[in-house]
Formats: C-alpha cells, structure tokens, sequence
C-alpha cells in the first residue's frame, strides 16, 4: 500500500523558475527511501510539498490519505499531525528544555498531562536521550538536539518521518548515530523519507534511493541497488 | 475537558513567556505605561474641562422684571405662567422681593443707603424680580422670548450675546479636548500595538516551530494574545495609580477648586475608580489586538 503518492507534480515558484517537472513517485507504507541529487536539482521542495510547506502547482500529492495540494493554510496542522519533521538545524525551542521541547508537540493536541508525561520519557529513551532530559537546547551537543528534534517528530506515533538532511550539521561518527536511531524507528513501521548529501551513509544503509537532477527523478534504486 | 487543558496550558506558557522574554516584555510594559499615563492625564484633564464649563452654563439665570404696580396676586399669576414653559428648572424660579434688593444695595454702599433709605414700597423704582434657571442653555433666547411674552414681566435680561459667546466658546473647549483625547488613544493603540509586533517578530521561529509540530492556528494565537493582555495588565497598574492616588492628592492639595472657586474640581470617589477602568481596558484591549495582529502575520492565513 502506497502512504505517500506523487502523481504528475509540478511546482513554479512565483520568481518563475520551476523546481520540479512532472514527477511520480510512489512511496510504500513502512518503506525507508533516501532523496539524493546535486544542489539545486529539487530534492528541498520536493520534501516541503510533502509536508505542505510549499504547494504543487500542477498535481496531485496524496500523503496517509490527505490531499496535500488541497489543503487550506488553516487546516495544515491536520496534516502536521500525521507526520513528523526533522531538520539540518534540529528546529527546538531554545527557551525549553528537551522534555518540554517534546512534550510540546503532544500539548497542542490537548493531552492529558499523565499521558505526556509517559511518551515523553519513553521516547527520550528510545532515542537515548532519557538522562537529558531537563538540558536546555544550548547544552546538549549538535547530536544530541537532533536527537531530540527526532523524539518530538515521532512522540506523537506518526506513520511519516520527514528528515530534510538531518546529518548536514554532524560529524561522521554523531551522523551514524542518528541513522542507527532512524533505523530503530524505520523498523518499528514508520515509512521514513531523508533528502542528504551523505553519500556514505546512502551506501552504508542499502535502502531505496531516488536520484533527482533538474527537477526530474533520473534513477530509482531499489533496496541494495545504489552502489556508486 | 480537552478544550479547558489546551486554555490552561496556553495561559500558563503565557506567563512562562512573558518572563522568558524578560527585557522584549518589559519593553511593551514601560511603552504601555507611558503612553497610558499620558492618556490618563489627557482624560482628567478633559473631563474637567467639561465639568467646569457645564457648571458655569448651569449657573447662568435669567432675570425677568416684573412691572412696578404690579399687585401680589399678579405676582403669583407670573409664577404660574413661568412653570409653564418648558425648558426652565421648574424648582429654581426664585421670587426676589424688591424691597430685599434695596435692603442688600443699601448694605453694599453707603451711597445707595444715602438716598434709598427713604424709599417706601410705592415710591421704590425697583423692580421685583423672578430669577430663573434654564435646562438647556442653547434655547436661553427662545425662553427669554417666551417669558417676555407673559402678562405683567416688563423687561427680560440673561446676559444676551455673552451668554452665546460662552456658549460657543466651551463648546469648542469640550469638542476640543475630547478629540484630543480620541487622538492620544489611537496614538496609543498603534505604539503598543508596533512594540507587542517586535516582541513577536523576535519569536518568529518559535511560530514556526509551533505550526511544525501540528499546533493549528488559534493554538498558536491564543497564548500570545494572552500575552498581550497580560502585558497590557501589567503597563496599566502604574497609570492607574497614578490616577488614583495623584488626582486624590491634587484634588486635597487645591481644596476641589482650581485658582478660583469658580474651578470646580470633579469630585476623585467615583472619578478615579471609572478612569482606572478605562486605562486598564484600553491596555487589555489594545494588548491583545495588537499581538493577535502581529501574530497573523506568521501564520499564513
């Protein structure tokens, strides 16, 4: 079953260039696929349109059943819901602590204090994070805050993980780590969608990878296919 | 239930950002309190303004001369006819002997008593009078017409030409000073409302972050607009006591009246009280529209 469908997207930006040209992908539940492509080739709207940060201009893009295209700028925290976002620059709250950096993500859907408090810890420890709990942004290190910034795409249960480069700020060692914690959560059913420039973290995993130039998908490796 | 957490929790990290963002918050709060004592003052000032010329329009009285032969029941008749009319303060038509006039001129100058002292009832040039009150000081000269009218009065005075002057004059004062004030509160609103925009502006990412992880738009709103009115709160405590215990302090210093007492100072119980609501509300108000306005702007509505 396909969680995420593009069917004939197109997107012009008002500036008039276009970013993506006529592109399908289809994207099955529990899958794990990598974006790669030079800079500039679309990978970044590709993955905005996904999580409605930007709109197709031409197409249709369906994502855990929602149409995104059609979503009105009021309703996007319908679709928010449903799926989680990483970024290269983690995205927390510097205000808060990483407990509460998560726990906010389960606080704008009004759940009962309890409840918050039992994912929150579950999910810091699962992403091994459960001693830093009460650390403010500023001192956790750049893998650590990705860290959190995974725990609170994923407190809420989604069934997509969106990462936009989620390594670019990493050294090596403190990236693979975060792959490790991306596998954990892959295997636990959640399809998982990661535009990177890492290419030996592409090589290492061995999962599907879609390779984009100018706009337009020009490969589609299967599991273990991309070697280059 | 779920509506009544998600309140609490907005009002609580309302106050959890309002001491976060420390010196921004303390920046709207002086800027409120400022701009809030300056409308206070334009407001006490006004309204005393007003006060003051409604109190000498109130004192203006016509003064009807009754012919000289005139008998006691005649009198009386006038008294009658005067109650009448309509815009006269029907309690206030005070009947002045003229021998009591005499009495008082003779008190005030011995030149007066000289050759008045004689004088009896009869022979007296003096004209008993009725002095009357009107409700409404723009229709003097049609009442003053319409007494005119009436059997026995011989001559009517109320002051006529300087009474309008007045008229037109405080009329001008109090629309003056009125739109003075309106000025000052719009002024107000868009410097609280721009210095709320910039505390905003400076959490633009956390707007962000807040419509990432699935925050809709009023739950993004509402803990700033609660923010606003805390902040509008706090700007207005100051102002407020200002009013109360400045212009109660004023008020006691000058004895009610200001210079002459022809001043009259409006009296701080219930004054003060009414002012301090107003001040707070415009702080309320304005606070709230003004972060819900500058909020809007990044939730790509």
């Amino acid at each position: 079953m396909d969680i995420i469908r593009l069917q004939n997207v197109k997107k012009t930006y008002k500036t008039g260039t276009t970013a993506i040209y006529d592109l399908d992908l289809n994207i099955k539940k529990g899958e794990f696929v990598f974006i790669i492509g030079s800079t500039g080739c679309g990978k970044s709207t590709l993955i905005k349109m996904l999580y409605r940060e930007e709109k197709p201009t031409n197409g249709k893009i369906l994502v855990g059943g929602l149409d995104v295209g059609k979503i009105r700028n009021g309703k996007v925290y319908k679709l928010r819901r449903k799926i989680g976002v990483v970024f290269q620059n983690f995205q927390l709250l510097q205000n808060s602590t990483a407990y509460e950096n998560v726990a906010f993500a389960l606080e704008v859907l009004g759940l009962p204090k309890e409840e918050i408090h039992s994912k929150v810890i579950k999910v810091l420890d699962l992403v091994g994070l459960k001693s830093k709990a009460k650390q403010y942004p500023n001192h956790l290190s750049g893998g650590e805050q990705q860290r959190v910034a995974i725990a609170r795409a994923i407190v809420n249960g989604p069934k997509i993980l969106i990462c936009d480069e989620p390594t670019g700020n990493l050294d090596p060692k403190t990236s693979m780590e975060i792959m490790e914690v991306l596998e954990a959560i892959n295997k636990l059913g959640t399809t998982i969608i990661m535009v990177t420039h890492d290419i030996d973290i592409v090589k290492k995993l061995k999962k599907r990878v879609v390779l984009l130039d100018s706009g337009r998908i020009v490969k589609d490796y299967k599991e273990g296919e991309y070697k280059k | 239930m779920k509506a009544f957490r998600i309140l609490g929790r907005n009002i609580r990290d309302s106050f959890k950002s309002v001491f976060r963002n420390f010196s921004l918050s303390l920046a709207s709060i002086s800027c409120i309190t400022i701009t809030l004592i300056v409308v206070a003052v334009s407001i006490v000032l006004s309204l005393n303004v007003n006060n003051f010329t409604e109190l000498i329009e109130k004192d203006v009285t016509i003064v009807a001369f009754l012919k000289v032969d005139i008998t006691k029941e005649e009198t009386e008749k006038v008294y009658d006819k005067i109650i009448t009319l309509d815009n006269i303060e029907k309690e206030n038509v005070e009947f002045r002997d003229k021998m009591d006039i005499s009495e008082e001129m003779m008190a005030s100058s011995d030149k007066f008593k000289s050759f008045m002292q004689d004088w009896t009832r009869e022979e007296s040039p003096i004209q008993d009078t009725y002095q009357i009150k009107v409700t409404d000081i723009n229709l003097i000269h049609k009442t003053a017409e319409e007494l005119k009218e009436i059997e026995n009065i011989d001559v009517v005075q109320y002051g006529e030409g300087m009474v309008e002057q007045l008229v037109s004059v405080f009329d001008a004062v109090r629309k003056g000073s009125i739109a003075i004030v309106v000025a000052l509160i719009i002024v107000t609103a868009f410097l609280i409302a721009n210095t709320i925009k910039i505390t905003i502006m400076s959490r633009k990412r956390e707007i962000e972050i807040m419509r990432l992880v699935g925050a809709s738009n009023m739950n993004i709103r509402l803990p700033f607009i609660f923010e606003g009115l805390i902040l509008g709160i706090f700007g207005s405590i100051i102002p407020i006591l200002i009013t109360i215990y400045g212009y109660t302090a004023l008020y006691d210093h000058f004895g009610g009246q200001l210079f002459t007492q022809f001043i009259k100072l409006i009296e701080p119980t219930p004054f003060v009280y009414l002012n301090s609501l107003v001040l707070l509300v415009i702080g309320m108000v304005v606070g709230m529209f003004g972060s819900a306005r500058a909020v809007r702007k990044y939730l790509k509505i």
